[in-house]
């Protein structure tokens, strides 16, 4: 599972992107130089997650945050994960499983070269952050057999009854406090300041308000963005290394302004070929995106004059828009929330609850699921889900199948005929509803 | 005189316990419930779960391990995209069919992303029926892990002292735990036995035996075991030249009996195993005196199996306990059977895979759905495997 943004050396010719898009992926290419550079400068670097992302912690030690998942999507925009996954699977990884995991694991075998073509250091420490995601622990089990490093565990209870209890918020701020920080202080050799936590937990709220706002901004019509392509690269920063820091902050200010003039304009969303059309569809989407094919699948929507007004997957890094904010009053109470509130650690009950607001929320004309073949912490349970929204929203739902990074899952042909024939039934309901009225 | 007798209870014994496992309405755990009124029924999945709890609210836990190769998955298919393991469709199959419209609570335990989406699915489903996703430490510190399970157990305890109307005594854990105890040390001496002398207890009865385990009261099962032990020690069986070996990966879906017989014929004794590590997730015996949750927390973080499941802190700890199981009943080789699609045994077998390596162990690996039908690949595999540690290890 999980996300993060579109950046560094992603073919760039021909394709038009806003301001802030510019704005990303130079400071992705920027964090990568940092990574790259580490043996030189001396930096230590944390291998982490994007959901139950520390990096406000990760940052009161000097450490650089390097995000494999983040890396196997980079492999997969520059087409190259379909080779890494066999690499994997060539020496003994199972066909069935994550295929971020055999990216990376892949990518490791192949020289583990970073984006920017640089190679990768090898991380002083693992922070396995365990949210949401099984996987996960498996992933770094098997980066600790490699790299044979610190690995430090931080457990995130699942939110099984759709609530967190002060049982699991002490639980986990006994982690933090007794483990991790301790481990990370070894680590990196830097004396824990707790102040320097506050500080930097300010600075991720002042960021998410400005998320948040963008992300909203797709209840208007026509929506000034698109939430599920466009919005892989608005969550980029914040999902990944920038979170609490003013780099973060800039970042979010210049991208509000930036929409907030699309908006008033009365402009669509910025594809890869300008300004779209005419919006004619508005649609909630579940489940992460193809990577290997992230352009073509973006085309299929905006095409069509489809734009994605709210999606779960840009809240696996964070679920900010009911209202939960990085509090610098309860350092630690606060990261555990954070940790316990991503996307994939709600229930499902939960989960359909949010996928049903967004549809009447964003007044949307459905739901589509994109079923991810090797990520079950998504897919399994998609169809239940899929059937309560429709039956709670009376808006239909469609269901289109492809994986994260693996090239040999996508079917091009396949999900363009689906999602045309859901336009089509779109477009049945609507003719329906106006004999009707 | 006494052989043939004894041959015939085991025979009898393993004929009961085969009615259990091929029934699929669990007529057993019905006939429970129907026996006094009040009763209650309390499902649970793979792979772990305190029972004791079940059992000291007067409550019968019934293991629910999915449908097996006997069940025609009708509706369970049209909730689970192909890519996704057998488990969780056929036991939506046996809840939408009605084959557990006598249960009264169910728990989804942690062990898998697949099981973990399934208990909300179960609260939309079924949202008259009790249902708990009963999360575990992957911290194993006293004081961290150890009092996060401590609440866990007891919210678990007070959910369970609605459900009846009545709160669940310490003296009742107590005696529970006890009665689990007594069960864990029958289980382990079976296991104990076979390592020692596979050709007298064969795997698939050794599986319908905890089979039996999940549906019946945990004081019949312990007899029942008793009864065979004893009635399987009076009887010698034929001894095959089979190798030795561990079989590892099946500790959620289960394999078709068809496989567990298969590797036999193959030529593969099984002497240990991972199938339904509930039966003996403990690995010792829980203190009976003393705070009841804070002892069962205690079994789980130090005296519990290791398994796919769970976290291992230590690098150099990481699948020794294969190494161990290896060592301990003197096996030759280990057999990786995991489940298609099955995330935590998949993403474990490489680094298991090394880790034998390391220590000079050979292994196979396959893949399998518990409506595996064609065995034939897998008896040539095990059979190839069988030959190869005959030939190469000098016997």
């Amino acid at each position: 599972m999980t996300t993060a943004a579109p950046a560094a050396r992603t073919p760039t010719r021909d394709v038009e992107k806003d301001a802030s898009m510019q704005k990303q992926k130079a400071m992705m290419a920027a964090h990568y130089d940092r990574l790259t550079s580490a043996p030189e400068t001396g930096a230590k670097v944390c291998s982490t997650f994007v959901p139950g992302n520390l990096n406000e912690l990760i940052g009161c030690f000097d450490l650089l945050n390097n995000l494999p998942e983040v890396n196997a999507i980079q492999s997969g925009l520059r087409r190259v994960s379909g080779q890494y996954v066999m690499e994997a699977e060539k020496i003994g990884h199972s066909e069935d499983v994550c295929t971020y995991v055999k990216s990376d694991i892949g990518m490791m075998a192949k020289g583990n070269i970073a984006p920017n073509g640089q190679k990768f250091p090898n991380p002083d420490v693992l922070l396995l952050s365990y949210t949401g995601c099984f996987t996960f622990m498996k992933w770094f089990e098997l980066l600790r057999e490699q790299f044979k490093c610190e690995t430090i565990m931080l457990h995130t209870p699942y939110m099984g009854d759709g609530r967190f209890t002060p049982n699991m918020i002490e639980y986990m701020v006994k982690q933090l406090r007794d483990e991790v920080i301790p481990k990370l202080e070894r680590v990196s050799g830097v004396k824990f300041d707790i102040d320097r936590l506050r500080e930097r937990l300010k600075k991720s709220a002042q960021a998410e308000d400005d998320l948040v706002h963008v992300l909203q901004t797709a209840r208007n019509t026509p929506s000034p963005i698109d939430a599920y392509f466009g919005g892989i690269y608005y969550i980029g920063p914040i999902f990944g290394a920038f979170r609490g820091t003013d780099d973060a902050i800039d970042y979010y200010r210049f991208l509000r302004n930036e929409i907030d003039e699309r908006l008033a304009q009365g402009r669509g969303p910025v594809t890869p070929e300008g300004d779209m059309g005419r919006e004619r569809y508005r649609l909630v989407v579940e489940g992460p995106p193809n990577y290997t094919h992230f352009r073509q699948f973006w085309k299929m929507f905006y095409d069509e004059g489809a734009v994605v007004v709210a999606s779960s997957y840009t809240k696996v890094g964070g679920v900010y828009d009911f209202g939960f904010r990085h509090d610098a009053s309860r350092p630690l109470e606060t990261l555990a929330e954070y940790c316990l509130g991503v996307y994939t650690n709600r229930s499902l009950p939960m989960r359909i609850d949010m996928l049903t607001n967004y549809v009447e929320d964003y007044r949307a004309d459905g739901l589509l699921i994109n079923s991810i073949k090797s990520c079950n912490s998504f897919s399994a349970g998609q169809l239940l889900m899929m059937r309560e929204v429709e039956k709670r929203t009376g808006k239909p739902a469609a269901f289109i199948e492809s994986d994260l990074v693996d090239p040999r899952y996508f079917s091009a042909a396949n999900i363009k005929n689906r999602l045309e024939s859901y336009f089509q039934m779109v477009e049945q309901r609507r003719a329906s509803a106006r004999t009707a009225a | 005189m006494g052989a043939p007798l004894n041959m015939s209870s085991t025979a009898v014994i393993i004929n009961r316990a085969t009615q259990i496992f091929e029934d699929l309405s669990f007529s057993a755990a019905r006939e429970w419930k129907a026996a006094q009124p009040g009763r209650k029924v309390v499902g649970y999945l793979p792979i772990y779960v305190p029972r004791e709890i079940i059992h000291a609210a007067g409550m019968l836990p019934l293991g629910i391990v999915g449908g097996g190769d006997r069940l025609e998955v009708v509706h369970g298919d049209a909730y689970y995209q192909s890519y996704i393991c057998r488990i969780p469709r056929s036991t939506v199959e046996l809840g939408l069919s009605g084959r557990l419209d006598f249960v009264d609570g169910m728990l989804f335990p942690s062990i898998c992303d697949v099981i973990r989406n399934l208990s909300g699915m179960w609260k939309l489903m079924f949202p008259h029926v009790y249902s708990r996703y009963f999360d575990v430490p992957q911290n194993y510190a006293d004081e961290i892990g150890g009092n996060y399970y401590v609440n866990e157990l007891a919210e678990l305890r007070d959910d369970l002292a609605r459900l009846r109307g009545a709160p669940v005594t310490d003296d009742e854990l107590r005696h529970a735990i006890a009665l689990y105890n007594e069960n864990r040390q029958l289980v382990r001496e079976l296991y104990g036995y076979r390592a020692e002398q596979p050709w007298q207890v064969p795997a698939a009865e050794v599986h319908l035996l905890m089979r039996a385990g999940l549906v019946l009261p945990v004081e019949q099962h312990s007899a029942m075991l008793r009864d065979y032990l004893a009635a399987a020690r009076l009887v010698q069986r034929p001894r095959r030249d089979n190798c030795r070996i561990v079989l590892t990966g099946t500790f959620c879906e289960q394999p078709p009996l068809n496989l567990i017989k298969s590797l036999e014929l193959a030529g593969c004794y099984v002497v240990d195993d991972d199938l339904l590590l509930v039966t003996r997730w403990l690995t010792s015996d829980v203190p009976v005196e003393g705070d009841p949750l804070r002892n069962l927390a205690t079994a789980f973080l130090h005296h519990s199996e290791s398994t796919a499941a769970k976290f291992e802190p230590d690098q150099r700890e990481k699948g020794q306990h294969l190494v161990r199981a290896v060592r301990r009943t003197g096996a030759e080789g280990v057999i990786f059977a995991c489940p298609s699609f099955c995330d935590p045994a998949l993403l474990d077998r490489p680094i298991l895979q090394h880790v034998l390596a390391d220590a000079g162990i050979p292994c196979i690996a396959f893949k399998y759905a518990e409506n595996s039908g064609q065995m034939q690949p897998i008896r040539e595999q095990a059979g190839t495997f069988a030959d190869s540690i005959k030939l190469w290890s000098g016997r």
